[in-house]
């Protein structure tokens, strides 16, 4: 959710006054003044609200959670919302289509074809969740900033897809010695790459996510996982050597590393014995997952677990590249249902992670039914949409309205979405 | 819990953002105390909540996404956590005669007296609102409000520890002994009291614990406002970090007197009566009840700010300890020699107004401010009241009704700003103030009900759950 103008609409910030007690938290909390008040009420700024969430959760009221679509030209003003003794309704939907005068300026442009106009922008990104599943542990998050960064030894390094191959992705762990760095799966955490960039700056810190248990990827010992792809080339395909990851695929047994985090507080598993976990994935994004299953695998080991489905969509270019190949196979059938989709095995059609989704629909279905079943969605930014778009599919399909389930699993932090 | 490696770090019993592990002594004085907190909390602490895990918010650093951590926590393993807001390395004094010298980052030995004693009084009304409203859990009118007390009590005790941790720090021996004295102290005493007036009062039900956290907490909010101004900056940063969880204490007195206010009505609509006896027969409480309430917390609560003149008062601003309520926002010289304010007394009979210079009357400004503050939240239950169609307002009372302190200290006056008579007030007592009548119904209707998404009859349930979560969440588990 932010203020991007999509269209010529927003979805502005607002204030409940009704709710708002006026405590001024949201207002010392905002990191760019959005919001400000008078003796009546607290208001947000449009033009400077940029829909960080920061100020969500210490509200204590839950009166700054609120959003209307308006056209920006239409936003309501200061003024206006110090004046408000009620939020007013959401605006109907034709109310939100900009009238050609005040989007196009009066000129024989001629104009646009819009695209399907009858649908409003499917936004992936509007259908996750920002709060974890209810039963999930407590998360500790930003323990360690740039300022007091942990080190950690790296104790293991392996390339865990084929060798020879374009791409390499290397299981790395990391021990923290006698440092607390309580994690859960799910979260992430920050490598600080030593030296600095072209400017004489000190590299900014990347992000990895955790591979392994929350009890270490050795139970007992105070270490975790990291799935790193060694990046060769950029988006675009030209060859560059990425800062962090090649020094992580090439740091030895022993070198220590600058770490920070953890980070994340809503992509994280569900505890309860009857929750399923959907778990959607394209290359790295495997991290996560392998951490979730680890961790049903230990829970069940020590049967403690009994219950909850798990069903894995994977995908990876080929079957020499997907991270962790031989270890999925000796999972036991029936623990964890898996799927797996390549997009340039020669000579066959290419399938995609959606591709799956799609062919599994009737178990999805029945999965998509039940309140315990969580999903999950991490990896490349382009799969989200896709991904997103299926899960719409396969609910309508078995008669599940998208605008109330969608909503449902996003409000009881049931759908995540992490993608990079 | 995530799994912690064996050897228990202190910095995680104790999240900080103070650098604890790096001052040895000072780790080792918050050790010791540790133990003792701990057992005033088992001793005089929230009565039967041990074994429950309780849906809370805990801090675990100051940025966004760390202060406001949700999970079920046993209230006794809550992280009781150190931290300052973070510092402005170029903050300057901004008030006072010390106006744009950098701000202090010690305790300038001229000003130890008086900042320890402003840090022990501010310090001993935590623990002490936990006293008072230690036996609230066995009459709870929900889970969700249980969880709410819960809540507060546990962040009374995290702004305990914040200033035992200035007293630890900054006071020497002087502070150690202060911060042993704050666990040995106890509301309502006879022999050794709290500090202050209204945290020895009692909080005997729901009704007053509301009120309390509207009004009361609101004294939290102001007074820790005007330290967050301070010169002697860890105070400043501390204290400004604790206004962020003070928001959720008046949150619940706000929405709670609220909520009374929303059922009580509904039952006058759906019996179509104003009277009190059938409304009371309903199982709700009455407006006029409610109004009584509002005049004694309201009216306690203002003697908190301390006497109208108060050369005190007058030294704590001039030296830079504390300011006014938003000091910077103010547009004047943030000296304030020469400038007067206007203070009541009573002359022959009469309320009168006076001048007095400003700087002894800033405890009547500090006061004045919270006056405002709360009159506008009494207008937003007016605005329940309203729309239920009901003619009744509530108001908070004069000023000088029902005082102890200061100029206006025992003079009768009626809600209204009259002065009245002994036998007028002794015959109208018990319709400005509750009476122990008004005491026994409250209590009657206090019975505890704590199944999921249930609300006792006295009290509409919430507009929505904590932390968004339903309002027939989970929010404490017991066993
Ligand atoms: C929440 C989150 C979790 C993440 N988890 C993981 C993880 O588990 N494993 C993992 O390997 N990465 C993960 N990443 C990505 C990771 O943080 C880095 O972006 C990645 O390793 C590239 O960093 P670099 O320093 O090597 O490249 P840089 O030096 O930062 O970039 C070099 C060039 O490569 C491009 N580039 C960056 N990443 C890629 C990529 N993946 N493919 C192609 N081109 C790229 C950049 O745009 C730039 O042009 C995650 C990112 C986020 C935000
Ligand atoms: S969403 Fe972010 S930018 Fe907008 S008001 Fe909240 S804190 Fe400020
Ligand atoms: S934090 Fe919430 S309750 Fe407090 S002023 Fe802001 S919107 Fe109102």
């Amino acid at each position: 959710m932010d203020m991007a103008v999509e269209a010529g609409v927003i979805n502005q910030h607002l204030i409940d006054p009704e709710i708002c007690i006026r405590c001024n938290t949201c207002e010392a909390i905002c990191p760019v003044n959005a919001i400000t008040h008078d003796d009546n009420n607290y208001v947000v700024r449009a033009d400077v609200c940029n829909g960080c969430m920061a100020c969500i959760s210490p509200c204590p009221t839950g009166s700054i959670d609120n959003w209307r679509k308006v056209l920006v030209t239409k936003a309501y003003s200061i003024e206006e919302q110090l004046s408000w003794e009620v939020l007013p309704a959401p605006l109907p939907e034709e109310q939100l289509v900009a009238t050609p005068s005040l989007a196009a300026p009066a000129t024989i442009t001629p104009p646009v074809p819009a695209a399907a106009p009858a649908e409003a922008v499917f936004r992936s990104s509007d259908w996750g969740a920002t709060v974890p599943p209810w039963s999930a542990a407590r998360a500790f998050t930003n323990l360690y900033g740039p300022k007091n960064a942990v080190t950690a030894t790296v104790v293991g390094n392996y390339n865990c897809t084929e060798a020879g191959f374009e791409s390499e992705t290397h299981h790395i762990v990391l021990d923290f010695g006698s440092m607390p760095f309580p994690v859960l799966e799910g979260q992430s955490i920050g490598v600080i790459p030593p030296g600095s960039d072209a400017l004489g700056k000190p590299h900014v810190a990347r992000q990895y996510s955790i591979a392994s248990s929350r009890n270490g990827e050795r139970p007992g010992y105070n270490n975790l996982a990291l799935t790193v792809k060694r990046v060769t080339q950029d988006h675009q395909g030209n060859a560059v050597r990425g800062i962090a990851s090649n020094y992580l695929c090439d740091a030895k047994v022993g070198d220590t590393v600058r770490v920070i985090g953890p980070f994340g507080h809503s992509f994280l598993m569900p505890n309860h014995p009857r929750s399923n976990i959907v778990m959607v994935c394209t290359g790295t994004g495997s991290a996560p997952m392998r951490a979730m299953t680890e961790w049903r695998r230990r829970l069940r080991a020590s049967g403690k677990f009994e219950g909850g489905k798990l069903m894995l969509f994977f995908g990876a270019r080929s079957q020499q590249e997907l991270p962790y190949f031989g270890p999925l196979q000796s999972l036991p059938k029936d623990f964890i249902d898996i799927h797996l989709a390549y997009s340039r095995t020669p000579g066959a059609p290419k399938r995609y992670v959606q591709d799956l989704l799609h062919e599994r629909a009737a178990d999805l279905a029945e999965l998509l039914r039940d309140g315990s079943t969580h999903i999950y969605v991490c990896g490349l930014k382009s799969m989200e949409e896709g991904v997103v778009l299926a899960l719409r599919d396969v609910a309508e399909g078995a008669g599940l309205p998208w605008e109330t389930l969608g909503a449902t699993l996003k409000r009881e932090g049931r759908l995540h979405l992490e993608t990079y | 819990m995530s799994a912690l490696p064996s050897t228990m770090n202190y910095s995680d019993k104790i999240p900080n953002n103070v650098n604890l592990s790096e001052d040895r002594t000072l780790q080792r004085a918050l050790e010791q105390w540790q133990p003792n907190f701990i057992n005033w909390w088992d001793d005089v602490g929230p009565e039967g909540s041990t074994n429950h895990d309780v849906y809370l918010r805990t801090a675990v650093s100051v940025d966004p996404q760390g202060w406001a951590q949700f999970g079920h926590v046993k209230m006794r393993d809550y992280r009781w956590g150190i931290f300052l807001n973070p510092g402005d390395a170029e903050r300057k004094v901004h008030f006072g005669d010390s106006l744009g010298e950098k701000v202090w980052q010690d305790v300038p030995g001229e000003h130890r007296a008086n900042l320890r004693r402003i840090i022990v009084t501010q310090g001993d009304t935590e623990p002490a609102s936990v006293e008072q409203q230690r036996h609230l859990g066995l009459t709870a009118p929900s889970m969700y409000d249980l969880r709410n007390l819960f809540q507060i009590n546990v962040e009374e005790g995290r702004h305990l520890w914040a200033m035992v941790y200035l007293l630890h720090k900054h006071f020497g021996r002087d502070g150690r002994e202060e911060a042993d004295a704050l666990l040995q102290r106890t509301s309502g005493d006879q022999d050794n009291p709290r500090i202050l007036g209204a945290f020895n009062e009692k909080t005997p039900d729901w009704l007053a614990f509301f009120m309390f956290t509207y009004f009361t907490d609101r004294d939290g909010k102001f007074q820790l406002a005007a330290l967050a101004e301070s010169a002697f900056d860890p105070l400043a940063r501390t204290t400004k970090f604790m206004l962020t969880e003070e928001a959720h204490h008046m949150f619940v007195g706000e929405s709670g007197v609220s909520r009374v206010i929303a059922r009580t009505c509904q039952v006058m609509n759906e019996l179509k009566t104003d009277d009190a006896q059938k409304i009371r027969a309903a199982g709700a409480i009455d407006l006029a009840t409610i109004q009584r309430y509002l005049n004694f917390h309201y009216s306690v609560t203002i003697d908190l700010f301390g006497a109208d003149q108060s050369s005190n008062a007058a030294i704590f601003y001039s030296s830079g300890l504390k300011g006014r309520y938003e000091e910077g926002k103010r547009e004047d010289d943030h000296l304030l020699k020469g400038q007067t304010y206007k203070v009541l007394e009573v002359k022959e009979g009469q309320l009168v107004e006076k001048d007095v210079p400003m700087l002894n009357a800033l405890n009547e400004v500090l006061r004045d401010d919270f006056i405002k503050d709360s009159v506008a939240g009494v207008n937003r239950w007016n605005k329940v009241i309203e729309k239920a169609g009901i003619p009744t307002r509530l108001s908070v009372p004069h000023k000088a009704f029902n005082r102890q302190i200061g100029a206006l200290a025992g003079i009768k006056m009626s809600p209204d700003g009259r002065v009245v008579n002994a036998v007028e007030w002794a015959a109208k007592q018990d319709e400005w103030l509750p009476s122990s009548e008004d005491f026994a119904f409250v209590a009657s209707l206090m019975g505890r009900v704590v199944e999921p998404g249930k609300f006792a009859g006295w009290i509409s349930p919430p507009v929505m759950g904590i932390n968004r979560q339903p309002i027939d969440f989970e929010y404490v588990r017991f066993g």
